[in-house]
């Protein structure tokens, strides 16, 4: 259906991830590459130019960033097992949680391990709170997506495996916090398309405390 | 498609201006309400209690809020004129770029009156950086949305009646420094559902002298 299908990623990436869980869904063949990111690849650089971040989609001669642009991009191309809901509002209600993910649990979890001092403490305190709050929206479903995974599930499931990480730099347990998050990451992580794609948290913890020292965050 | 459409909106907001231009170019009858962001009403706390910003839209009762969001649905709820293209690349292209205004020229165009001394210049550096690379993008177009105006103009026009604040700021012209993007502003200007919703650039210009004073930045 139009071409090749490449992803330019990185192992670690919660972003990289939300792309591959999204092409298993969808069952589409892709050839995975392994960036190097102190050392980009040229077709990196050409294929994200403004950017020259990960993950990158080539499809045949096109290319598109920005994780939850890749996705959506998926989703429209590949028709089957849909992520995003038929109705408009239900669309906007998805696309508005996934955006939290990146603007409230994704920055709030990065400042984490990124800060000093009292900064990790508080960083931590905004962290569970936006947990929280998805909690609520996730209710009783299953999954975001209600019976099935959907666009909100595939943005948000990459960081469970970096929830250990958070853990031990804030010093709190997602599951004595948010026990419905815990159970939710569970259930995803019975989906191949997601265990799939899973990382190990102590690869993950590891990532972190490489990074800590890399940009002297300690 | 049926329902009252009521705005909560505040004059000067860029992001706001996004909605109105939206709703005009699909001929949406709307109710406005101007809100007073040191005074939130009832209304929006309830129906935005995650951000407790503006825009939010309510259509039959359902709110929706973040920018990009409500002009999607708004584009997807009333056909017509269609703001996205219908190919799924030429629309992941389209989000690329209404992220890329959202993630760099706000954010750039905002530390030029925020700051001052070298971090203002080099605000400035960043800001005109950021319109150089939207204006590449737009290329020998008459708007980013080809023949007429499309999602991109829609998310990027309303940062042109702040283009004179942060010029007085910055101690810089855009039309010296960007000209075909000082073209497509006065070509999208021409438009009514962009004209009605821009706001006067000396009145933005005094109200950046209020916030200045507001976060005691002299």
């Amino acid at each position: 259906m139009g071409g090749e299908v490449i992803l330019l990623d990185v192992w670690s990436s919660p972003f990289g991830v939300r792309v591959r869980i999204a092409l298993a869904e969808k069952g589409v063949k892709y050839e995975y590459r392994e960036e190097v990111l102190d050392n980009k690849s040229e077709l990196l650089l050409k294929s994200n130019p403004v950017h020259k971040k990960i993950p990158v989609l080539i499809h045949g001669d096109k290319c598109v960033s920005e994780s939850l642009i890749i996705v959506q991009y998926v989703d429209e191309v590949w028709k089957n097992s849909p992520l995003l809901p038929e109705d408009p509002y239900e669309r906007a209600v998805a696309r508005f949680w996934a955006d939290f993910v990146d603007k409230k649990v994704y920055e709030s979890a990065t400042r984490i391990w990124t800060r000093k001092g009292d900064a990790p403490a508080e960083a931590a305190k905004d962290f569970i709170e936006s947990l929280k709050i998805l909690e609520s929206s996730l209710g009783d479903k299953s999954f975001f997506g209600g019976e099935k995974l959907g666009f909100v599930d595939v943005a948000l499931v990459p960081f469970v495996d970096w929830f250990h990480a958070y853990e031990v730099h804030g010093g709190f347990s997602v599951a004595a916090e948010c026990p419905k998050i815990d159970a939710w990451a569970k259930r995803c992580k019975e989906k191949e398309s997601v265990s799939m794609a899973s990382q190990d948290p102590e690869k993950i913890l590891m990532v972190v405390e490489r990074l800590k020292k890399k940009f002297g965050y300690v | 498609m049926g329902g009252e459409v009521v705005l909560l909106d505040f004059w000067a907001s860029p992001f706001g201006m996004r909605a109105r231009i939206a709703l005009a170019e699909k001929g949406v009858k709307y109710e406005y309400r101007e809100e007073n962001l040191a005074n939130k009403g009832e209304l929006l706390l309830k129906s935005n209690p995650v951000y407790k910003k503006i825009p939010v839209l309510i259509h039959d009762g359902k709110s929706l809020s973040e920018s990009l969001i409500i002009v999607q649905y708004i584009d997807e709820v009333w056909k017509n004129p269609p703001l996205l293209p219908e190919d799924a690349y030429e629309r992941a292209v389209a989000r690329f770029w209404a992220d890329f205004a959202d993630k760099k020229l706000y954010d750039s165009g905002t530390k030029i009156w925020k700051s001052k001394g070298e971090a203002q210049a080099s605000a400035v550096k960043e800001f005109i950086e950021n319109l150089k690379i939207l204006e590449g993008a737009l290329g020998d177009e008459p708007f980013f949305g080809g023949e007429k105006l499309g999602f991109v103009d829609v998310m990027v026009v309303p940062f042109v009646c702040w283009f004179h604040a942060y010029e007085v700021h910055g101690g810089f012209s855009v039309a010296a420094e960007c000209p075909k993007i000082d073209a497509w502003a006065k070509r999208c200007m021409e438009r009514e559902s962009v004209s009605k919703a821009l706001q006067d650039p000396e009145k933005i210009l005094e109200f950046v002298g209020f916030l200045k004073k507001k976060y005691g930045v002299e």
